[in-house]
């Protein structure tokens, strides 16, 4: 069974986010970058299939210009066997992404496709969905729990109200969240055997898609700064303050 | 200027931060607290086969130059930590790999390259006889198929958490040679082994949280098939392997001189007095950049090092040179961190006082900067020997 996972390179979490001055968007000058939290989860998800016997083949696929690599090596390191990169000068909106991964899915016939759930940076959380509309497959987002019994995939789904199983026919669609695993350190020799594996890279004109942008980024503001608190003597204060201040309770 | 796999280096960046994320400041706070040895981490990195970067891939290791092997060291104290705990296991092995006969090799090295054998420690300095290493009085006596160890070792480090012992003792009196270097011969020495049959170990309290013995050999017995190499020429067999040493401990002082001067940096930024931060004041500024330049111009001579170790060019001069700047410039910046907290800096959850003692060890171990001073006057400026 062949598992394709779709990764994307994001600010590392780590990083204080600047503005640009201008706040036309983040200034990414000289920030250091990392795989998104929640891919690092679905290439952990997909290692561990493949060290269980289950899947045969891991492919991590990223989008965007030559730093991506980086990213995809990463996942390498992780255990992933080879990557593609579908170089764009650009990171392309969401819908131009589930394109992208549909028309490598057409070509790769993966069994299981792993996302995150969602990119710390753009927090769209929509690529894995339009991706399930684009090729009329299954899909289990939000996993906490991923099992594969004969032809199906047993997705733990954590929604509002608890969590959910739904059984997806194979070929299907999964989106990591959080608990669904503590991804691994990459070793040392694991490094550098991921240099070696073959990654290779592709245009989007050559997969024949167009990337279109849908939205227009306006302006983009930084959180308001937190203002000082004050301590209160009792709980009583503290309750009233909560009500008839603050209005919460 | 010199010619580094940038990739594989910012990957093995990247690996190195990516494990110590989670050892942060307060697991070695509290490591130090009760002045305990950081099991899980070294566990943790020798797993990952972080320890194993220099040993060959036939025998397990990951076969990679001491440029890798110095950033590995470098990010450990970069983050926060402290690689005088593990440092030995990565070069010790050097003499054994270099000198040790192909049984050996094939014994050891694989289990070493595996973390299944600790190979951290290494005895050569004695209470007498500092780094006048040839006037060693530890003797291993030619006894049938065994040598007999008599004698004494001191600030022996990592003897608690080691398996094996590289040991320098005389096997030749020092008046029966022609050269004083000569007659001197290295041994592997099972600890375990040795504890039970004559070697006893006494712990040394001391400034740092670093675990370092007094060794005492009374009769020990040990195979003749530990000797490395050929007898009578363990001095040199040990003078091989300084210079990467060298070279490793002046990256540990990169890592430790970037940790200072972020960590400094960072509370002159935030820290408001008089209704501003005090990094607005030049008084304060100014000694930060200054130790920021130091570092950076003491990196460039750790990357000298690296190249022409990796290269095979005679390396002493710069694996000194580096040690000897990084180890000063590492130092400045520990004390201008300390001055910039003012108070603060002497509170232990702050870490610097931490990182402050440990990093002053380096202008005195392996190698103290006096010794290079002496080593760069005799050797690159041809003046008269000092001592």
């Amino acid at each position: 069974m062949k598992v394709l996972v779709a990764v994307k390179r994001v600010l590392d979490h780590n990083v204080k986010v600047r503005v640009k001055s201008d706040h036309s968007d983040v200034d990414l000058t000289n920030i250091k970058m990392a795989l998104n939290p929640f891919c690092e989860i679905a290439v952990e998800e997909a290692v561990r299939l493949k060290e269980a016997g289950i899947a045969t083949e891991v492919v991590v696929m990223s989008i965007g210009p030559k730093a991506v690599q980086e990213q995809i090596r990463t996942a390498l390191a992780l255990g992933a066997d080879r990557g593609i990169q579908i170089e764009t000068d650009t990171m392309p909106e969401s819908l131009s992404v589930a394109k992208l991964i549909a028309k490598v899915v057409e070509d790769e016939r993966p069994s299981l496709i792993i996302l995150g759930k969602q990119a710390i940076d753009s927090d769209n959380n929509q690529t894995g969905q339009m991706l399930a509309a684009l090729t009329g497959m299954g899909q289990g987002t939000f996993a906490s729990d991923v099992e594969i019994q004969d032809n199906e995939a047993l997705v733990t789904r954590e929604v509002d109200g608890g969590l959910q199983t739904v059984a997806l026919r194979l070929p299907a669609i999964v989106t990591s969240d959080l608990r669904l695993n503590e991804p691994r350190y990459a070793s040392l020799p694991n490094i550098m055997k991921a240099k070696k594996k073959p990654l290779d890279v592709k245009s989007a004109a050559e997969l024949g898609i167009e990337l279109r942008a849908h939205t227009e980024l306006l302006k983009v503001e930084p959180p308001a700064e937190r203002q000082g608190g004050i301590k209160v003597a009792s709980v009583e204060e503290l309750v009233d303050k909560l009500k008839n201040e603050a209005k919460v309770i | 200027m010199f010619q580094h796999d940038i990739d594989a280096i910012n990957a093995i960046r990247e690996g190195v931060r990516g494990l110590c994320e989670n050892f942060d400041a307060a697991y070695w706070r509290q490591i130090d607290e009760v002045k305990g040895f950081p099991e899980d981490f070294v566990q943790a990195l020798t797993e990952a086969g972080w320890l194993a970067a220099m040993i060959p891939e036939e025998f397990g290791g990951s076969g990679l130059g001491l440029s890798e092997a110095s950033v590995i060291l470098e990010e450990v104290n970069r983050c926060g930590g402290n690689s005088g705990t593990v440092h030995g296991q990565m070069y010790n092995m050097f003499t054994l790999l270099r000198h040790g006969s192909d049984e050996q090799k094939q014994k050891f090295l694989p289990k070493i390259a595996a973390g299944e054998l600790r190979l951290q420690s290494m005895g050569v300095t004695e209470p007498t006889t500092g780094t006048d290493t040839t006037k060693i009085k530890t003797t291993a006596v030619r006894k049938g198929d065994k040598y007999v160890i008599n004698g004494q070792k001191v600030w022996i480090s990592r003897i608690q958490h080691s398996d094996l012992m590289i040991l320098l003792a005389r096997t030749t009196p020092l008046a029966e040679v022609t050269r004083k270097s000569e007659g001197m011969s290295i041994f592997l020495v099972d600890l375990e082994y040795a504890m039970a049959n004559g070697m006893s170990v006494q712990p040394i309290a001391n400034m740092v949280n670093h675990e370092t013995n007094e060794l005492f050999f009374d009769n020990l017995e040990i195979p003749a098939d530990c000797l490395i190499g050929e007898e009578g020429k363990g001095f040199r067999y040990i003078l091989d392997g300084l210079n990467a040493e060298r070279t490793l401990i002046a990256a540990e002082c990169i890592g430790d001189g970037r940790w200072f001067i972020e960590k400094a940096s960072a509370y002159a930024r935030e820290r408001e007095v008089f209704g501003r931060p005090i990094g607005q004041n030049q008084g304060v500024q100014f000694p930060i950049a200054q130790a920021h330049i130091d570092v950076e111009a003491a990196d460039l001579m750790r990357w000298r090092a690296c190249h022409e170790y990796d290269n095979g060019i005679p390396a002493g001069a710069s694996a000194n040179m580096a040690k000897y700047l990084a180890a000063e410039a590492s130092w400045k910046a520990a004390n201008v961190c300390l001055q910039t907290h003012g108070g603060f800096g002497f509170a232990c959850e702050y870490d610097v006082e931490r990182k402050f003692r440990e990093t002053r060890l380096y202008q005195v171990a392996p190698i103290s900067t006096n010794l290079i001073l002496s080593y760069v006057s005799e050797h690159l400026l041809e003046l008269p020997r000092s001592f």
